[in-house]
């Protein structure tokens, strides 16, 4: 019999961004709020102090802030036909955990999507027809417009702290940054910082083409800083310890840094740690859900009611939780019917240049999450998907981020995997190169989809989740596009040499090596209870005092990275939560 | 050159080069022996770092493993030997000290695999998309395989592996990385994977993990490990950046 705690006003799933910011803002209104984090609390000071951060061992390689697969990971297979296999040790994407989630260690790349991309299925009916979207790819409308998510945009980048150029004021062009970008009603809250060598170089490479490079935004302080909650900021020294690092320098926009001091100074906003939740529990009303069971650090068991609960972990194990819970009904992909699993998606990101010059050298060692040039010049709303034979945009960057040897150390085509030709190369190459990243959608399909897996339980002896996902010919179309803009890029370099590596015709999955954690879907927003798990509130829609913020309601992935958007839908979801739901709750749409 | 060494070579049955021996015997780097013929002319700031560590690590010989046996040992001396020679421009993994570092990391969570998933069943030989299936943790890994690759050099060659030739040592080791080498319930692939990670991170890790000795690695490829402050170089482009590496515990080089 699990032990049983008083109620509280709102019980909060997962401390990192999205569970931070409900946190505070209903700790400000008063609520008695409890959040539940499954990892370790983790401060600014100690957890990241210089010189013990500076260490590629501990926590670039060995992971040191990542969940540890011992005690839950999911399964992985390609194909409905496949059995699945356990994802063992972290590879393709990392899995965060810990106060802060992957918003602690996060490079901070900081971006909005296209206004096109919420109603994607309808944009690409009308511009382009019907016909061009395959039987089996299964894109939605996300049921709320850019127009609604600007404002949330921007707040979210005053908190986090958002350095750029903005390019669209208004619908006023400005001449900097982005050109494409969709319209903003303010300039970022800090002006960007300075890219090294390398993005110069692309930039004047890209320009010769006609292309528009411009440098990325990122929650990362170029001055001095204070936030809408009164946190402070410090600017960045680029120390090229930045991604799967905690911030020695108080300049990464992350929840400690930018959201949680300011939580913690209210008596009515608690946190625990060290705290699993192993499921969501139903009213016996059937329309609301009463609380969690979780497991405290001390192994017992105890149920906590509520009279909200706000499921805010990462995208996959929010997934995970409303199928352990039951709550909703689990996609079937034969039938396509069903709404939790449906729509996982990934991000496209295989495809890279690097250039080798023998008279550069690019101190590759001074870095930040987003020492980077971009190009927007083949967004989602500037293709066209008729032509190209694919649906979705990609981006074209050069990024320095870190120097550290086990990492960064491309090296020539061709050279030797190890010996005294490697030993030789290392020492004629290390900072002599400079490398090129796309970065594209993800389109959804009835074949890519989350369910439990039927062999393989996790510590507590619940199912692992299982992933069915691989690559389709859209996804492989896109990278190869994206490649062939490298390309020209890269020979406009001029370098002594350089290596492509360009995704390949029927190129499947392969989750062994790193690419990006910007999974998404798998409890997506929607118009509609038929294909969508939450409404355009990300309300559930048959528990109406469940809400699931994060990338779990992408019913596709954007062309640009998830942060942005998941901060901007998780103020939007605050805003009615706060003016609307707490009032009268009851199922907003 | 190889030599048979006296004591060393009692205990392991070892061929070295004659670069290998130097470090083995004296304990020291040749860079490290280098920079103390020529302490007088250097700064006083050097001879101070030179003055701090009067004797320079254990000998490799004299080494206190704290989890290889002797005949793994002699093996990881001699693999590595070979992934990152001493010949050459820059130091090799025996100057790095990489046995060390390898050594000392067998008994970390990583090394027995408690951060990994580690549930049955178990299907080692599946297709590779979802990482390495194995049973195996990395350090129970090193203790089957290398008994298993000493048993199949010594079928095809004629002897263990720490006791070819360096042409032959490759050779092995090619057909170790390939999956040639028949291990049970492990792929050989699989081990090479964790023997050339390893040696590559005890070569490039920060020292206080026991290889990249005196950041000797940091040193030869311009890495200034953890000064992690470089605001200043921002704007200069194309010029190198003029500090030498630190290490966490405050050594410079």
């Amino acid at each position: 019999m699990a032990i049983q705690q008083k109620k509280k006003n709102v019980v909060i799933v997962g401390l990192g961004w999205t569970g931070s910011i409900v946190g505070l803002e209903l700790a400000r209104e008063g609520y008695d709020v409890l959040a539940i984090e499954r990892g370790h609390d983790r401060n600014i000071v100690p957890n990241w102090s210089y010189p013990t951060t500076a260490d590629e061992l501990k926590y670039a390689l060995r992971l040191e802030e990542m969940e540890k697969l011992s005690n839950t990971t999911v399964t992985i297979r390609r194909s409905l036909s496949d059995t699945a296999l356990p994802y063992r040790q972290l590879g393709s994407f990392l899995i965060g955990t810990g106060v802060g989630g992957c918003g602690a260690h996060w490079n901070c790349q900081t971006w909005r999507a296209h206004p096109e991309e919420f109603h994607l299925r309808s944009y690409v009916e009308k511009t382009f027809g019907e016909q061009i979207i395959p039987e089996d790819m299964t894109i939605q409308d996300w049921g709320v417009s850019y127009n609604e998510l600007e404002p949330y945009y921007d707040f979210f980048e005053k908190v986090a702290g958002v350095a750029g150029e903005a390019g669209n004021i208004k619908g006023h062009k400005t001449g900097e940054g982005n050109p494409f970008e969709a319209w903003r009603s303010n300039t970022y809250p800090m002006p960007g910082g300075g890219v090294t060598y390398h993005g110069k170089l692309f930039a004047q490479a890209a320009k010769s083409l006609g292309y528009h490079p411009f440098a990325f935004p990122a929650a990362i302080a170029t001055q001095s800083y204070t936030n809408p909650y009164g946190m402070q900021m410090g600017p960045c020294n680029y120390c090229g310890y930045c991604e799967r690092f905690g911030c020695l320098n108080y300049s990464k926009g992350s929840p400690q840094m930018c959201v949680l001091a300011a939580a913690k100074r209210h008596k009515n906003f608690q946190y625990i740690t060290r705290s699993e939740v192993l499921r969501i529990e139903k009213s016996a009303n059937g329309e609301t859900v009463s609380g969690v069971t979780y497991i405290d650090p001390e192994g017992r068991e105890i149920f906590q009611p509520a009279d909200m609960v706000v499921l805010a972990s990462f995208q996959m194990n929010n997934v995970r939780l409303l199928l352990h819970s039951a709550l909703g009904q689990p996609y079937n992909p034969q039938t396509n019917e069903g709404v939790i699993g449906r729509n996982y998606a990934y991000q496209i990101n295989v495809g890279s240049a690097t250039a080798f010059f023998k008279d550069k050298n690019f101190n590759p060692f001074i870095g930040t999450g987003a020492n980077c040039m971009a190009l927007d010049d083949f967004a989602t709303n500037r293709i066209d998907f008729a032509k190209e034979g694919f649906i979705g945009g990609v981006r074209i960057d050069c990024n320095q981020t870190n120097g550290q040897p086990n990492r960064s150390l491309p090296l020539p085509t061709g050279t030797p995997a190890w010996g005294a030709g490697w030993k030789q190369a290392i020492g004629d190459w290390y900072g002599r190169n400079l490398g090129l990243g796309l970065h594209g959608s993800c389109m959804s399909y009835r074949d890519a989809y989350l369910d439990l897996d039927p062999t393989y339980k996790d510590k507590y002896g619940r199912p692992l989740m299982r992933m069915t996902f691989n690559w389709h010919e859209n996804d492989i179309k896109l990278a190869q596009f994206g490649s062939a803009r490298q390309e020209e890029i890269v020979k406009a370099l001029n370098p002594d040499s350089y290596n492509l590596r360009r995704m390949q015709d029927n190129e499947p999955y392969d989750a062994t090596a790193y690419q990006t954690t910007h999974t998404v879907g798998g409890a997506i927003m929607g118009e509609n209870p038929q294909n969508s798990a939450l409404n355009r509130y990300l309300q559930h829609w048959d528990y109406h005092n469940l809400f699931v913020p994060g990338a779990n309601a992408y019913p596709q992935n954007l062309e640009q990275n998830p942060t942005g958007t998941v901060g901007a839908l998780t103020y939007w979801m605050v805003a009615a939560i706060k003016n609307n739901y707490l009032k009268n709750p009851r199922p907003l749409v | 050159m190889f030599y048979k060494t006296d004591s060393f070579q009692e205990k392991t049955g070892l061929l070295v080069t004659e670069k290998i021996l130097s470090v083995i015997k004296s304990g020291v780097t040749r860079r490290h022996l280098l920079i103390g013929a020529g302490a007088c002319a250097a700064s006083a700031l050097s001879a101070r770092h030179i003055a701090a560590q009067p004797a320079g690590p254990v000998p490799l010989e004299h080494y206190q493993r704290v989890y290889f046996n002797g005949q793994e040992w002699a093996f990881i001396m001699a693999a590595v030997a070979r992934l990152i020679p001493s010949d050459g421009r820059g130091p090799g993994a025996i100057e790095a000290r990489v046995p060390v570092f390898i050594d000392r990391q067998m008994i970390t969570p990583w090394a027995r695999g408690e951060d990994w998933y580690h549930q049955a069943p178990f299907n080692y030989d599946a297709p590779h998309y979802t990482g390495y299936q194995g049973r195996y943790s990395p350090a129970e890994a090193y203790r089957i395989a290398i008994p298993a690759i000493d048993k199949w050099a010594q079928e095809n060659y004629g002897n263990i592996f720490a006791r070819l030739s360096a042409a032959r040592q490759d050779a092995v080791l090619e057909q170790v990385q390939k999956d040639g080498v028949p291990i049970d319930e492990l792929r050989s692939g699989d081990f090479f994977s964790f023997l050339w990670q390893n040696t590559k991170e005890g070569y490039f890790a920060d020292p206080k993990y026991g290889g990249n000795y005196d950041m000797v690695a940091w040193v030869y490829i311009g890495f200034p490990g953890a000064r992690a402050s470089f605001l200043d170089w921002v704007d200069k482009d194309n010029v190198r950046y003029r500090l030498g590496p630190v290490s966490i515990d405050g050594q410079r080089a």
